[in-house]
């Protein structure tokens, strides 16, 4: 099978990156040092190539409606145009198909970023949710359900016209290539290679974005630093990683990328949660709104099942590496890591790991590694986040 | 970086040092290392272990990934690098350097027959696409 390449792939070779197969993709893993790259993150800045994550554009009328039906997390919660906001989509029976973010550019124009790996079923299943839900929601006047009163009305129908979606369009932005600038200096030096974009961008605050005719930019990121996540049109990219390399933002591997998300406390799609468990068991309960009366899918899957199992963070005592896949053993049952690595941060073994719901911050449990059943310690992630531990022991 | 002349090497990309008391150090090479990246664990077996040749008997684990160290040849484990467990990184500093642990072969011909740095290239360049 061949490899997919980013436009960046000559780029990362001339670089002297390390190539590997990620998920299909043909990416730089490090460019010499992981750990080097990591620090280089949190005390300076380091530039990303996430060409393979894919833009999404959801335009048309009825379009904050569809959103509110179609993710976990509340679209209405974006009140100022250029908002972000991070939301799991779930399926009918609450497993999490993606994660990922929604930025608000006007009534007319949701964008949306999502995952490399997912990015074709994404969009699969946003189109036919978007067909039903033009046909489910037309007008309903003849529905039993209502009675004259808003509260009666199916949550779909309510918003009347504003519901009716029959516009709407789901394009994959194909045309469009990615790069995240990430650390403490990251907008600076994007400025200095953009100057033309600070007046709409320097005011942004965390998670805003701003269009800026060919270059979209958000202050968003994967990493627990400030910084740009920048999209741009594919042809301009390889041309914008030179120019910032030559502002002195190094490159970054996606080996850096997985270490910063985890310090950072950052799911990843497909090690953390997957289609199989929901967001509530992931960690993600901060991204549900079950509060609100509005209906979305998996919505009553996640009502009718509490969950038994929690993510938390743990930090290992003994000497070892957690890994994923590793089994924990807690005074209330088995559980498992779903990530681990080496925290250069905290220069101990850190992970993410669903156990039973019993578990508290502060208990120690077992982990198994190899032929050996080592000491963690249960703790409050973020590990790490702008440059420093996170973690009040 | 080339594979020192004098040392004997394994498939498993183990190198072996004969020592004047004859004694074998073990480490592992440029190529293990540099396909595993920044080191942060060594697990070394227990003086005194008699081993199989390719049992596994160690473990390095960089922050991408955990590798096994097999035995190069049978016979008993006489010596280990602590200086590894504070800092493994000098694995990558320097992987000819950083032996791990030390074993007094059952039959010094074992270790003749081992690969030497030409054969163990061969092996490289193989596993390269």
């Amino acid at each position: 099978m061949t490899l997919k390449q980013t436009p960046l792939n000559a780029a990362h070779r001339a670089m002297g990156a390390k190539m590997v197969d990620f998920g299909g993709w043909d990416m730089p893993v490090n460019y010499g040092s992981q750990i080097d790259e990591h620090h280089q993150v949190r005390n300076d800045c380091g530039m990303f190539d996430v060409c393979h994550m894919r833009v999404v554009d959801a335009k048309g009328n009825g379009v904050r409606a569809f959103l509110r039906y179609l993710l976990a997390n509340n679209a209405d919660k974006l009140a100022l145009p250029g908002k972000a906001l991070y939301s799991a989509m779930l399926r009918p029976d609450g497993g999490v198909i993606d994660d990922l973010i929604i930025y608000f550019m006007s009534e007319q124009w949701f964008r949306i970023v999502v995952n490399a790996g997912t990015a074709d079923k994404d969009i699969a299943w946003m189109k036919q949710q978007a067909a039903q839900f033009a046909g489910q929601n037309l007008p309903p006047p003849q529905s039993p359900l209502i009675k004259g009163g808003a509260a009666d009305t199916p949550p779909l129908a309510r918003g009347g016209r504003e519901g009716f979606a029959p516009q709407l369009t789901i394009t994959s932005r194909d045309d469009l290539a990615m790069v995240a600038v990430q650390g403490p200096n990251a907008r600076a030096r994007v400025w200095q290679v953009l100057p033309q974009t600070r007046a709409a961008t320097e005011g942004l605050q965390n998670f805003q974005a701003a269009d800026c005719g060919e270059y979209f930019i958000a202050r968003t990121g994967y990493t627990g630093e400030d910084g740009f996540e920048v999209m741009l049109p594919k042809e301009k990219v390889e041309e914008f990683w030179y120019a910032l390399n030559k502002a002195g933002v190094p490159p970054i591997g996606l080996g850096a990328r997985d270490t910063l998300r985890l310090e950072a406390g950052m799911n990843l799609y497909g090690q953390d949660m997957d289609e199989s468990v929901g967001p509530l068991e992931s960690g993600l309960a901060w991204t549900v709104d079950l509060k609100s009366e509005r209906d979305f899918i998996g919505k009553a899957a996640l009502l009718a099942n509490p969950p038994s199992k929690k993510l938390v963070g743990l930090v290992l005592l003994d000497r070892g590496v957690l890994r994923g896949h590793q089994k924990v053993h807690s005074a209330y049952g088995e559980g498992e890591i779903t990530s681990g690595s080496f925290s250069p941060t905290l220069e101990k073994s850190i992970a993410l790991a669903r156990v039973p719901k019993e578990v508290q911050t502060g208990d120690q449990v077992q982990v198994a590694i190899r032929d050996k059943m080592l000491a963690a310690k249960v703790v409050k992630y973020p590990f790490a986040r702008n440059g420093k531990s996170s973690l009040e022991t | 970086m080339s594979n020192p002349s004098n040392l004997r090497y394994t498939a498993s990309h183990e190198w072996v040092k004969t020592e004047a008391d004859g004694t074998i150090s073990i480490g592992i090479t440029q190529h293990a290392q540099e396909l595993l990246g920044d080191m942060v664990f060594v697990e070394n077996p227990a003086v005194g272990r008699k081993l199989k040749a390719r049992e596994e008997c160690a473990v390095v684990e960089s922050v991408k990934a955990a590798a096994d160290v097999y035995a190069p040849v049978s016979g008993e484990v006489v010596a280990v690098n602590n200086e590894l467990d504070s800092a493994p990184e000098k694995i990558n500093a320097d992987p000819y350097g950083a032996w791990m642990f030390r074993m007094k072969p059952d039959n010094a011909a074992d270790v003749a027959a081992l690969m030497d740095a030409a054969a163990y290239q061969v092996v490289v360049d193989s596993e390269a696409h």
